[in-house]
Order: structure tokens, then sequence, then C-alpha cells
């Protein structure tokens, strides 16, 4: 078993553990803000899953940076070595809707507890029919 | 029981997902995508813009992140709507958040931090298209700053109206540099200014431009929701406290 390959099981690993934890939080938690939260570490593990994908062996960030540039002179090059820049700008996108979704079920959250004097599921009667 | 069935059922999904990317090639040349190899040969060619991630997404996928920044902004405003409190309760409760004060250590480490916190954001956004960063980034890094002071300082409190006025002004900087480029005969977003040299502070045309209004948009977005949220959550709780009292 190589470098390369205990990399993999690692990042996919991590990556599916995080989903799963956030999707068990999801399913068996009955306090809202633990369900936000566990969305909140789904989306997380989504992202590392991504980022994971795009992966290049022995690649660097996608910046032709000066230093990159005095190291393989060419744009070609240097682009040979590069991890796959789409995947990281999906995921700057997807950081940002995760936070917004966030945001607002945290607020939802807090009106609701406004409203109920709880944030248990079980209580909240009208959630149920 | 229920806990059991749930945990088999996860464990079975973890397993199939586990084996569906294992089968996928991991770290060779093969899974990078042919668009990726596009954008990595044509953003330092033709943009001279050596973040490649940033200009996937302020130019080659500029759209997109307009988009982007309208659901932040839906976001703040669903915020603001769903919190919503009639004024005069506002001005009511808000003495009640400067009775709680935080210490000395916090205070006089926020007033040291905060122009410090403000610059670094600065720069992460302007330096966006050279350096890992951008407007996003920097923009989350001005409103931590923010935060810093709002729970330093109880009786610190952020203008609505001004971050109302520096988020229209950004979004419609956004905007209008996209326009620009309809106007210059071209499409929507178009790099219509010079592109000038790799790795310089003023290169790859509007790129810089747009990053600059996305961190003030971000910025003003993010520590307007933070103060409704924290505003709200502290006089919710010193509701309920009074009324303990009181019943």
């Amino acid at each position: 078993m190589d470098n390369l390959q205990i990399l993999k099981i690692a990042f996919y690993g991590a990556s599916i553990s995080l989903i799963i934890v956030g999707l068990y939080a999801v399913i068996t938690k009955r306090n809202l803000i633990k369900i936000v939260l566990g969305l909140s570490i789904m989306d997380n593990g989504l992202n590392l899953l991504f980022i994971t994908i795009g992966f290049v062996n022995n690649g660097t960030a996608p910046i032709f940076s000066p230093l990159v540039m005095e190291k393989y002179k060419t744009v070609e090059a240097a682009s040979q070595v590069m991890v796959d820049p789409v995947v990281q700008a999906l995921v700057l996108t997807a950081i940002v809707i995760g936070f917004g979704v966030t945001a607002v079920a945290l607020a939802l959250v807090l009106r609701l507890y406004r409203h109920h004097n709880t944030t248990n599921i079980d209580e909240i009667r009208n959630l149920k029919w | 029981m229920k806990k059991l069935i749930s945990i088999i059922f996860l464990l079975y999904i973890a397993y199939q997902l586990f084996v569906v990317f294992y089968a996928i090639p991991f770290g060779t040349d093969e899974v990078r995508s042919k668009v990726g190899k596009f954008y990595l040969e044509h953003s330092p060619k033709d943009l001279q813009v050596a973040n490649t991630v940033t200009s996937i997404v302020v130019n080659f996928r500029g759209f997109d992140t307009l988009g982007e920044v309208t659901v932040l902004f839906l976001a703040s405003t669903a915020l603001g709507s769903i919190l919503f409190r009639r004024r005069e309760v506002h001005t009511r409760l808000s003495h009640l958040r400067t009775s709680v004060e935080a210490s000395s250590i916090v205070r006089v480490t926020g007033r040291i931090l905060f122009p410090m916190i403000v610059l670094l954001g600065a720069y992460v956004f302007i330096h966006g298209h050279l350096t890992p960063g951008g407007g996003f980034q920097g923009g989350v890094i001005i409103a931590t700053g923010f935060l810093f002071l709002l729970l330093a300082y109880r009786q610190f409190t952020i203008d609505h109206k001004t971050i109302m006025w520096v988020e229209s002004l950004a979004g419609i900087t956004f905007a209008g540099i996209g326009l620009v480029g309809i106007f210059m005969g071209k499409t929507f977003l178009e790099n219509f200014l010079g592109v000038g040299k790799l790795n310089e502070l003023i290169s790859g045309g509007i790129i810089p431009l747009i990053y600059i209004a996305v961190g003030f948009k971000v910025a003003a977005e993010l520590t307007g929701i933070l103060d409704t949220i924290l505003l709200i959550s502290i006089t919710v709780d010193e509701t309920e406290n009074q009324t303990e009292k009181n019943g």
C-alpha cells in the first residue's frame, strides 16, 4: 500500500464519515439547533469530498505565483502540476451558499424558540400531522 | 431501536458511497477535467491572472458569482424579515444588551486587534487575483472584526442604514461593471480593461474591481447578519430572565 492509496482512503473516508455524522444528527437528534449543526457538518463533508476529487498527486495550488513560474518557466509546464481549479471554485460557491442556509435556518430556529419556548421538535406540536 | 436502525442504514450508505468513490482514479492526471485544463491554460495567458480559482469565479463564471452574491443578499434579507421586530420594541430592548459587560482583556484586545483584522481583510480581497483569497474570504475576515467589537463592547451598535448603503453600492458596482461590457458591444461581464502583466497588483482587468466590490458587499452583509442574530438572541435571553423574575 503506497502513500497515494493511504491518502485516498483517508480523505474519502474522512469526507464520507463527515457526511454520515451530519446525516445521523439530522435523523436522530431532537434538538433543532443540533439538526442545523448536522446540516452544516454535512455541508463541510461534501466540500471536502469535492476537493478530494480534484486532487493531483504532488500537485500544487492552481496559482501561478512568481515562485512557481521561476521553477517551471512556462505556463504549460506549471499547469501540469496543478490541481483541478474547477472544483475549488465550485466549493467556494458552496461554502457561501452553505453559510446563507445555516444563517436562515438558525433564524427560523430562533423564531420557533421565541414562539414555543423550546427547541425540541417533539414538543413543538404544530410540526406534527 | 430507532437509533440502531438508523446507524445500520447510515453505515450501509457510507459503504456504498465509499465503494463508488474508491473506484474513481485518484491523484492521477486523468481525473482533471478538460474544463480545468482549459482554465489553467487560459487564465494566465488571456487574463494574466495568477490565481486560477479567482479568474474562474469572477471572470469565466462571473454570472454565477453574481447569483451567489444575490443568494447572500437574500439570506440577509430573509434573516431581517424572519427576526422582524417593531422599531419601538427594538429600541426598548436594546438597552438590555449593555447590561452584560465583557471582561477588560476582551475589550482591550478588541480595540487593538480590530484595525489589524480590517487591514488583513482588505489585503485578502485586494490581492484576490494574486494570492489565495478573494472577496468572500476578505469580507468574512472583516465581519469577524466587527463580531469582535460587538462581543467586546455591548454598547457598540451597527447602523443598518450604513450597511444597507455599502451593500447596495457594492452590488450596483458589480452589476454596473457587468453592464459596461454590454455597452462596449460585448457580452455581460466582459473583461473590457487592459489585462496588464502576470503577478502585478494592477492586472486582470475588471477582476480586482469586482472582487473589491464583492469584499465590501460580503463584509456588510455578514456584519448585518451577525448584528441581527446577536442582538435578537441576547434580548431573547434577557426578556426570558425578566419574565421569570416578574412571574
